[in-house]
């Protein structure tokens, strides 16, 4: 293996990760040492608007997917409205090659209630919640403990550190449901109902949790705040580029010899990530990629060069997402991953939109036909024209995510496609698979 | 409804009170799990469980309960071992491990073998794809398994025994995982120590200590400024490179934190417009809204659509009176906050119009001190 160049080392920017290393980091005693909670106290002695305004100023922008500004979304917040206010953190990770939230949740929960304390205060909500996902077990309990320390120790509950802030916070465990990572069926979760999304507007931050106004924000974005309130805006900016600021922690999984979590300034490179993760592992030659989980078009040897920032992802046709980038090589087929992943899709759609459900499900009838060859040259304009149908005609985004691995697969590796159809590939699905696909 | 004992009654009390008084119905996913945790499953007995303490109907709970994956119809083994395969995992090996693992127990997906030790699923993605393909056994994980090993942690299981997972927590039961996911605390012994993070986890860390990386400039002490002075720093200086963000030296060897160079940027907060590109989809401020909307607010469960038969969402709170009145008061405070298209503009679709509005619904706000919304239905 070789090392990395310098000028590639220097993109690694551990800020998030950091306390990782410190295996009792998740101990309030050693959190505190590692200037654990002296955000809270400096933040407390400011006017919540002034951290509203410090956040914008970082530039920060939601670490779960959809890249919004984050003190933008804490502004809309209406304030002096009588109602009570309500922070809600997502942390129900699910989207697939994302592993990112869980290892910081277990490894380092008090930065994550730190940040819950101080963006309650900024947008002036005396309640919040943590929605874990149900199967983050080990997560949960390092978090419903850190909760209890923080508790105990006077930065939770009544009067927090003297200031007359008061907070409660639940960590909140979901039970098995990916579309719960969508904010407004996460809220409708919450509210105890089956998980399925609103439309909107209204917005959350006017009508989210029990009806009032509510900031829904990923773990890694809450995580972020406690260090922008020390370092400031201004330090935050000199990682990432002038409108994807700050470091990112990226996920690399798949055909690469050392997969893992790889804190960086935004705006690297897969290049650059795969030199940092050793390379490719050996025999193996890039050839698709999702930059951000399996709901951001692939992209493939082309794009190795891509700022993985929010813009430069954009502008070369997919999404920045949660910068989960699944790496497969040529030894990997994209039509049998883009079947995996539509299993995926059919089998979380909520059902609530007629284009996801139904969608979904015949799309992975007509994968599973392709795939034990018996495919036709048919079959590649209806999915096409089933996407079409899918894309932007439901409540949520989870039927789009759906066609992302679709439409990309098709547009760089229709080749693949016309193998399986034409007899040239060997079936990858047997009969047996195919029971009830017709 | 004999199952479930006075202690779970006290439990159930307990799971209820994290939640605001008037909105009890919070406490359904907890509750589920907590009737898991006493019979393994989610039995017609648990539901009228859920359905009693709440004030709801069984079918209300019914529904809720059949829409996720982790509560059980059926009654489950002391073992839940869940397989992913997922892409990543699937094409790593999952699917193997997986088939391996289904016809030596000789069950499929969701089912539990003759002697009622093991109940087997696989699973989507399980969010460990750096240590993919893996599997959990009552959600605590095994990395990078294969067929061989895969079959050693069921025969380990089978005969009694309790493997160690990889990372986590040594193996509890299923019912005892319920009870956690319950939002109890888990009470064995140092369980909550169990567990240091594996290698993948630290890659990208331990790269960096070895070659001497770190973030520079970052001082704790860095005061954080008013609103008046932030936004007098706005107007002054616009353009101006930010001070921290030169190349100072590639040279990790150095340690000082290499910062890469070229992305001096700017006073101004993040123009939003470019963000507004990526999130359209999903964030727009709150616009005109049409009959359409209406209807499908009225279906939220908000205030003023509490469920007839739920007592326990109709207890009245401060601050939250369920009228149709109040709920016009919000929507009008929300328009406040972002005015839809008072300027001519489709509201949403230019930041610059957002950060405007809110200033002057900032302005209009008055200075709110901290405490402003102290009243609320907290208790």
């Amino acid at each position: 293996m070789t090392t990395p160049r310098p000028e590639t080392l220097a993109k690694l920017t551990p800020v998030l990760t950091k306390r990782w290393l410190s295996p009792d980091a998740w101990r309030i005693g050693t959190y505190e040492k590692l200037d654990g909670y002296a955000a809270l106290r400096k933040a407390l002695k400011a006017h919540p608007d002034d951290l509203i305004q410090l956040i914008k100023d970082s530039g920060l922008r939601g670490r779960g997917g959809a890249g919004f500004p984050t003190g933008l979304k804490w502004g809309f917040i209406p304030q002096g409205d009588g109602k009570p206010h309500y922070l809600v953190v997502n942390a129900d990770e699910g989207e697939p090659g994302t592993c990112k939230d869980l290892p910081l949740m277990t490894h380092d929960p008090h930065a994550l209630v730190e940040g819950v304390i101080i963006a309650s205060y900024a947008i002036r909500a005396n309640r919040a919640y943590i929605y874990i996902r149900g199967e983050a077990v080990h997560a949960a309990r390092r978090l419903r403990n850190a909760v209890q320390e923080a508790y105990a120790k006077g930065y939770l509950g009544k009067n927090i550190l003297g200031s007359r802030f008061d907070l409660d916070l639940v960590v909140h465990s979901g039970a098995g449901a990916y579309i719960c990572g969508e904010e407004t069926a996460l809220l409708d979760s919450l509210e105890g109902f089956r998980g399925q999304p609103r439309l909107r507007p209204p917005f959350p931050a006017t009508h989210g949790l029990y009806a009032s106004p509510t900031v829904v924000n990923n773990v890694g974005t809450i995580a972020s705040v406690p260090y922008i309130v020390l370092g400031g805006a201004d330090w935050w900016r000199t990682m990432g580029t002038e409108k994807s600021s700050g470091p990112m922690i990226y996920s690399l999984s798949g055909r690469i010899a050392n997969p893992g979590q790889y804190e960086c300034s935004m705006g690297i490179t897969l290049r650059e990530l795969i030199e940092l993760a050793g390379g490719m592992q050996p025999g193996h030659n890039l050839r698709f990629w999702t930059p951000g989980g399996s709901s951001t078009p692939l992209l493939t040897a082309e794009h190795l060069d891509v700022p993985l920032d929010f813009e430069g992802v954009a502008a070369a046709g997919s999404i920045l997402g949660t910068t989960a980038t699944q790496i497969f090589s040529d030894q990997d087929c994209p039509v049998y991953a883009t079947y995996r992943w539509l299993e995926f899709y059919h089998h979380e759609s909520c059902g609530k939109c007629t284009p996801c459900r139904e969608g979904n499900y015949w799309m992975v009838r007509v994968y599973r036909r392709i795939l034990s060859g018996q495919g036709t040259h048919e079959d590649l304009d209806t999915l096409l024209d089933t996407c079409d149908n899918i894309l932007g005609r439901s409540f949520c985004g989870l039927g789009d995510g759906a066609t992302s691995p679709v439409t990309s697969s098709l547009k760089y590796f229709k080749q693949d496609y016309l193998d399986y159809i034409e007899g040239r590939n060997a079936p990858k699905l047997s009969d047996k698979q195919l029971v009830g696909a017709h | 409804m004999t199952v479930f004992t006075e202690e779970t009654r006290a439990r159930a009390r307990e799971i209820i009170a994290r939640y605001p008084a008037d909105r009890s119905r919070s406490a359904l996913l907890p509750l589920l799990h907590l009737v898991q945790s006493e019979e393994g499953y989610v039995s017609p007995a648990g539901i009228a469980f859920c359905a009693e303490v709440l004030g709801l109907n069984k079918a209300q709970v019914g529904a809720v309960a059949s829409f996720y994956t982790m509560y059980k119809r059926r009654p489950t083994g002391d073992w839940l071992v869940s397989v992913c395969t997922n892409t990543m995992c699937n094409v790593l090996g999952g699917q193997e491990v997986y088939d391996t693992l289904a016809e030596h127990l000789g069950v499929g997906h969701d089912e539990t073998t003759a002697d009622g030790t093991i109940t087997l699923e696989h699973a989507e993605c399980l969010a460990a794809c750096d240590y993919g393909p893996v599997m959990t056994v009552n959600y605590d994980f095994f990395d990078n398994v294969d067929p061989q090993t895969a079959v050693g942690v069921v025969d380990e299981l089978r005969a009694g025994g309790r493997p160690v997972p990889s990372r986590g927590a040594r193996l509890c039961t299923l019912k005892e995982m319920s009870v956690q996911l319950a939002g109890f605390a888990d009470e064995r012994e140092g369980a909550v120590a169990d567990g240091v993070p594996g290698e993948p986890t630290l890659r990208g860390l331990r790269l960096a200590q070895e070659h001497g990386i770190a973030v520079s400039g970052f001082d704790p002490n860095t005061p954080i400024r008013s609103k008046a002075e932030a936004a007098e720093k706005a107007k002054a200086a616009a353009p101006k490179p930010a001070p921290a963000a030169k190349a100072e030296a590639g040279t990790p060897a150095a340690g000082n934190g290499a910062r890469p160079a070229g992305n001096a940027g700017a006073g101004e907060p993040a123009p939003a417009a470019a963000a507004a590109g990526s999130t359209t989809r999903d964030v727009k401020a709150p616009d005109a809204k049409s009959p359409e909307v209406r209807a499908a607010e009225t279906r939220q469960p908000d205030a003023q659509t509490a469920v007839p038969d739920a007592p326990g969402t109709k207890v009245p709170a401060d601050g939250v009176p369920p009228s149709p009145r109040d709920a016009q008061e919000a929507e009008a405070a929300g328009a406040a906050a972002n005015p839809p298209a008072g300027d001519g503009k489709p509201a949403g679709d230019e930041a610059g119009a957002q950060e405007r509005n809110l200033r002057e619904a900032e302005a209009g706000a008055g200075a709110g001190s901290p405490n402003a919304s102290d009243r609320g239905a907290q208790k």
